[in-house]
C-alpha cells in the first residue's frame, strides 16, 4: 500500500479561502499545461503556424505608420515612425490579447470547471501567460527594427521589466473582472471586443501622448495603457521624453484594478461551477 | 508503518451537508442579461452582483420572476473508512451527482462540513479536458495533469496507458479523427492509471462497448483490491453489488438507506423507488397523476375472484393484474400498460390492453375504465417482482413514464413452483417456468 498522505481537506460553506494559495502552488503543473495547450492549439491546422505571431503585429505596424505617420502627417521628432508605433504596439497587443483571452477563458473552459476541482485563478493566469509568450515572439520584430534603423537600445531599456509588470497588472486586473463577470453575464463577451477596438484609438498607439493638450494630459492618463505605452517608448527609444505623471497614474490604477480584480474573482469563484 | 494499526480509520467524514439552489422560472433566464438589469436600475444590479458574490438570495424586487429555493441535498452525514468502497444509488435527481461534486470540491455545500484525509481524484466524466485538436499523445499528458497526476507520473505510466487504450499507431493523430470508441478507451485508460488514495467515480462505466465495460469493471475491481477508498455512483446495481462494501441510497436529496449490507440497500432501491408503500395494491389518494387522458385510480393484484392477493403468493395460484382509471377526454392514441422487473431492476416485459387489437379500435371509453389481465402462473421464480403502471399518448407523450415515480406494486412469489417431486426447492434463474415436455412419438396426444 502506498504511503498515507497527511493532508487534510476541510470543506465548509465559504471556507475555500483556506489553503487556496497552497493549492495554487500544488496545481502549478496544470497551470503550465493549460497555457501549453492554448499555445499548441492556436496554430494547429494552419499553414504558416507560429509566424502569425510575427505577421499580425508587423502588418498593424505598417498600416499605423501609413495612416498616422504619412496620411495624418503626425510628427515623430526625428524618430522612425515604425519604431514609434511598434514600441507602443508591443504592450497594446499584449493588453488586447490578455484581455480578450482572460475574459473568455472561464467560459471556454466550462467543461473542466464543472468536472474537476482546482483553484480557478489558474485559468485566467494561464491565458495571460499565453499573451506573454506571444509578446516575446513579437519582440523579435523590434530587434529587426533596431538593426534596420541602426539604433541601439538606450540604457533605460533596463527599466523594461518594470513596465512589463505594469502592463501585466493592468491587463490581469481588468481580465479578472471580465472573466468573472462573463461567467454570469455573457453580455461581456460582446462588450470586450468593443472596449478593445475603442481602446486602440484612445490609447497612444499610432501617435504620441504628447499631442494631447497639456491640461488634459492627466485626465488622459487615467487610461492605464497611456502610462504603460509612454513607459515602453521611454525604455525602448533613445532620447524619448519621460512623462512621470502618466506612469504614476498607470501604476495606481493598475494596482487598484489588480487588487480589486483578484478580490472580486475570489469572491465570485465559489459559484462558478453552479452558474457557468 | 507501525502506526497503521489496521483499525479502519475514517478518511471522509461528512456532517450534515446540504446544498441549496435558487431556481427561477421562465423569463428569469432572460433577467440575467445586462439589459434586463439596466432596465431595473443600477441599484438592483448591485444587489444581484452581491447576491452572486455572497450567494445570498436575490432580492425579490429584482425581477418579476418567481424564485424558488430547492434543496438538492439535505442532512447528509456519512463516515467513510479507509479502504471502504461506497456505492451510491438513487433515481435521477436524487442528488448523487451533487454529492460527488461537493466531495470533489467542484461546488460548495450550503451547510454542513466535510473532512477529507488523503489525496482525492474525481472522475465525474470520461475524458475531461480532452482537446480535439491535440494528438492522442498530447491529450494523455493534458488529461493526466487535469485529473491530478504529475507530469512525471504520466511519463512513467505512458506506455501502460497506451497499451490499455489499444490505440497504438494512432498515437500522433488528432483525437478529433478518432472514432468515439477510441476516444472513450483513451480517456478511460488515462483515468484508470490514477493512483489516488480516494477515488470518486460517477457513472463512467456507462460508456464503451460491452467488452470494454468488462475491462473497466475489472480495473475498478483491482483498484478496490488495492485497498483504496472508492466512491462510486452507478445505476448498474450489479456493479455496485460486485464492487462495493457499503451502499448509500439517496432519495430526493436525503439519505433513504445507508448500510454495509449492500444487498439490502440495492433491494430497497429496486423495489422501493419512491412510491411510499409497496404492496400488492396501489390506490390514488386524490389528486395524484391528475390528467384528462387517464387518471389511474387503483392498480392491484388479485386472484380469479377479484380478491386482493395477500403476499406471499404461491406460484401455482391464479394471478390477475387489475387497472382502474378515469378518462375525461378520450384520446384515440391513449395507451396504458404495465412493466414487470426484477428486484435488481432488470426489465422482463411490457404488456398493454391494446396488444390484441387488430384494427386500431380502442378498448378505452370515456369515464370509468377497468381492465384485468391474467399473469401466467408458473412463470416467475421465487422472489419479488415489481409491476409498474405506465400511460402514454402513443408516440406523442408520456402521461406517466416507466422509470419515474409511477404507480407500482410488488408481487412476492413463494412456494408452488411445481407439482413434481423432482422440483421442490428454488432453482437458479430469473424465471422458473414449467414447460411442456413429451416423449418422442407421443407428443400429439
Amino acid at each position: 500500500m502506498q504511503a498515507v498522505s497527511t493532508d487534510e481537506i476541510l470543506i465548509e460553506p465559504g471556507l475555500t479561502e483556506f489553503n487556496y494559495f497552497w493549492d495554487l502552488w500544488r496545481f502549478r503543473e496544470l497551470f503550465f499545461f493549460l497555457a501549453w495547450r492554448d499555445l499548441k492549439v492556436r496554430y494547429k491546422q494552419t499553414i504558416i503556424g507560429v509566424s502569425w505571431a510575427l505577421i499580425r503585429p508587423f502588418l498593424t505596424m505598417v498600416i499605423f505608420t501609413i495612416v498616422f505617420g504619412k496620411l495624418a502627417g503626425l510628427s515623430a521628432a526625428g524618430i522612425p515612425y515604425p519604431l514609434l508605433v511598434f514600441a507602443a504596439l508591443l504592450p497594446w497587443q499584449f493588453f488586447s490579447n490578455a484581455l480578450s483571452g482572460t475574459s473568455e477563458s472561464m467560459v471556454g473552459n466550462a467543461h473542466i470547471i464543472t468536472k474537476i476541482y482546482f483553484p480557478r485563478l489558474i485559468i485566467p493566469a494561464s491565458s495571460i501567460l499565453v499573451g506573454l509568450v506571444d509578446a516575446s515572439i513579437s519582440f523579435g520584430i523590434l530587434i529587426l527594427l533596431y538593426l534596420y534603423y541602426g539604433y541601439l537600445p538606450p540604457l533605460s531599456v533596463l527599466s523594461l521589466p518594470f513596465f512589463v509588470c505594469l502592463a501585466f497588472i493592468s491587463s490581469f486586473g481588468a481580465g479578472l473582472w471580465l472573466a468573472a463577470l462573463n461567467v454570469r453575464y455573457r453580455d461581456f463577451r460582446i462588450i470586450v471586443p468593443f472596449i478593445l477596438q475603442f481602446g486602440l484609438y484612445i490609447s497612444p498607439v499610432g501617435f504620441q501622448s504628447s499631442i494631447v493638450p497639456e491640461n488634459w494630459r492627466i485626465i488622459y492618463s487615467l487610461n492605464p495603457m497611456v502610462g504603460v505605452i509612454d513607459g515602453f517608448r521611454w525604455a525602448l527609444i533613445p532620447d524619448f521624453p519621460l512623462f512621470w505623471p502618466s506612469i504614476v497614474a498607470s501604476l495606481i490604477i493598475g494596482t487598484v484594478l489588480f487588487v480589486s480584480g483578484l478580490l472580486f474573482f475570489r469572491k465570485s469563484e465559489r459559484l462558478f461551477a453552479d452558474v457557468i | 508503518m507501525p502506526e497503521d494499526t489496521r483499525v479502519p480509520q475514517s478518511v471522509i467524514s461528512v456532517e450534515g451537508i446540504g446544498k441549496k439552489y435558487w431556481i427561477s422560472h421562465e423569463d428569469a433566464v432572460d433577467s440575467n442579461s445586462l439589459r434586463h438589469i439596466l432596465g431595473n436600475g443600477i441599484r438592483s444590479f448591485r444587489e444581484r452582483l452581491s447576491s452572486y458574490i455572497w450567494g445570498s438570495k436575490p432580492t425579490e424586487n429584482v425581477s418579476d420572476a418567481a424564485i424558488e429555493e430547492f434543496w438538492a441535498l439535505r442532512d447528509i452525514s456519512i463516515e467513510i473508512k479507509r479502504g471502504e468502497r461506497l456505492g451510491i444509488i438513487g433515481r435521477n435527481g436524487a442528488g448523487k451527482s451533487t454529492l460527488l461534486k461537493i466531495l470533489s470540491r467542484i461546488t460548495e455545500p450550503t451547510e454542513g462540513r466535510i473532512r477529507i484525509r488523503g489525496r482525492v481524484a474525481s472522475l465525474l466524466e470520461v475524458g475531461t479536458g480532452f482537446h480535439p485538436d491535440l494528438t492522442g499523445r498530447e491529450n494523455i499528458f493534458l488529461n493526466g495533469v487535469i485529473l491530478g497526476m504529475s507530469n512525471a507520473e504520466v511519463k512513467r505510466k505512458f506506455d501502460e496507458i497506451v497499451a490499455f487504450a489499444e490505440i497504438g499507431r494512432f498515437l500522433d493523430t488528432p483525437v478529433k479523427r478518432y472514432s468515439s470508441g477510441m476516444q472513450v478507451r483513451l480517456a478511460f485508460a488515462v483515468a484508470a492509471h490514477l493512483e489516488p488514495e480516494i477515488l470518486i467515480v460517477d457513472e463512467v462505466l456507462a460508456v464503451g462497448d460491452a467488452q470494454f465495460q468488462k475491462k473497466c469493471l475489472g480495473k475498478m475491481g483491482d483498484i478496490a483490491q488495492e485497498g483504496r477508498t472508492v466512491l462510486f455512483v452507478s445505476h448498474n446495481v450489479n456493479a455496485i453489488e460486485q464492487l462495493c462494501s457499503s451502499a448509500l441510497l439517496l432519495e430526493r436529496g436525503r439519505i433513504k438507506s445507508y448500510s454495509t449490507d449492500v444487498r439490502k440497500v440495492v433491494k430497497e432501491y429496486s423495489l422501493g423507488g419512491s412510491t411510499s408503500i409497496i404492496s400488492s395494491i396501489w390506490e390514488n389518494h386524490g389528486t395524484e397523476f391528475d390528467n384528462p387522458w387517464f387518471k389511474p385510480l387503483r392498480f392491484y393484484l388479485s386472484d380469479e375472484n377479484g380478491k386482493l392477493l395477500e403476499p406471499p403468493t404461491r406460484n401455482d395460484s391464479e394471478m390477475w393484474i387489475n387497472v382502474e382509471g378515469i378518462v375525461e377526454t378520450l384520446d384515440p392514441a391513449l395507451s396504458i400498460g404495465y412493466t414487470v422487473s426484477s428486484e435488481k431492476g432488470e426489465l422482463f416485459y411490457w404488456s398493454c390492453p391494446t396488444d390484441l387489437y387488430k384494427h386500431g379500435s380502442s378498448p378505452y371509453r370515456a369515464g370509468y375504465n377497468k381492465f384485468k389481465s391474467k399473469i401466467p402462473s408458473h412463470l416467475f421464480n421465487e422472489g419479488n417482482y415489481r409491476f409498474e403502471l405506465f400511460g402514454s399518448l402513443h408516440f406523442r407523450k408520456w402521461i406517466f413514464a416507466p422509470g419515474e415515480f409511477i404507480p407500482a406494486i410488488v408481487l412476492t412469489i413463494q412456494g408452488g413452483l411445481s407439482e413434481s417431486p423432482f422440483w421442490t426447492c428454488v432453482r437458479p434463474g430469473l424465471l422458473a417456468p414449467v414447460l411442456e415436455w413429451c416423449v418422442e412419438g407421443e407428443c400429439d396426444k
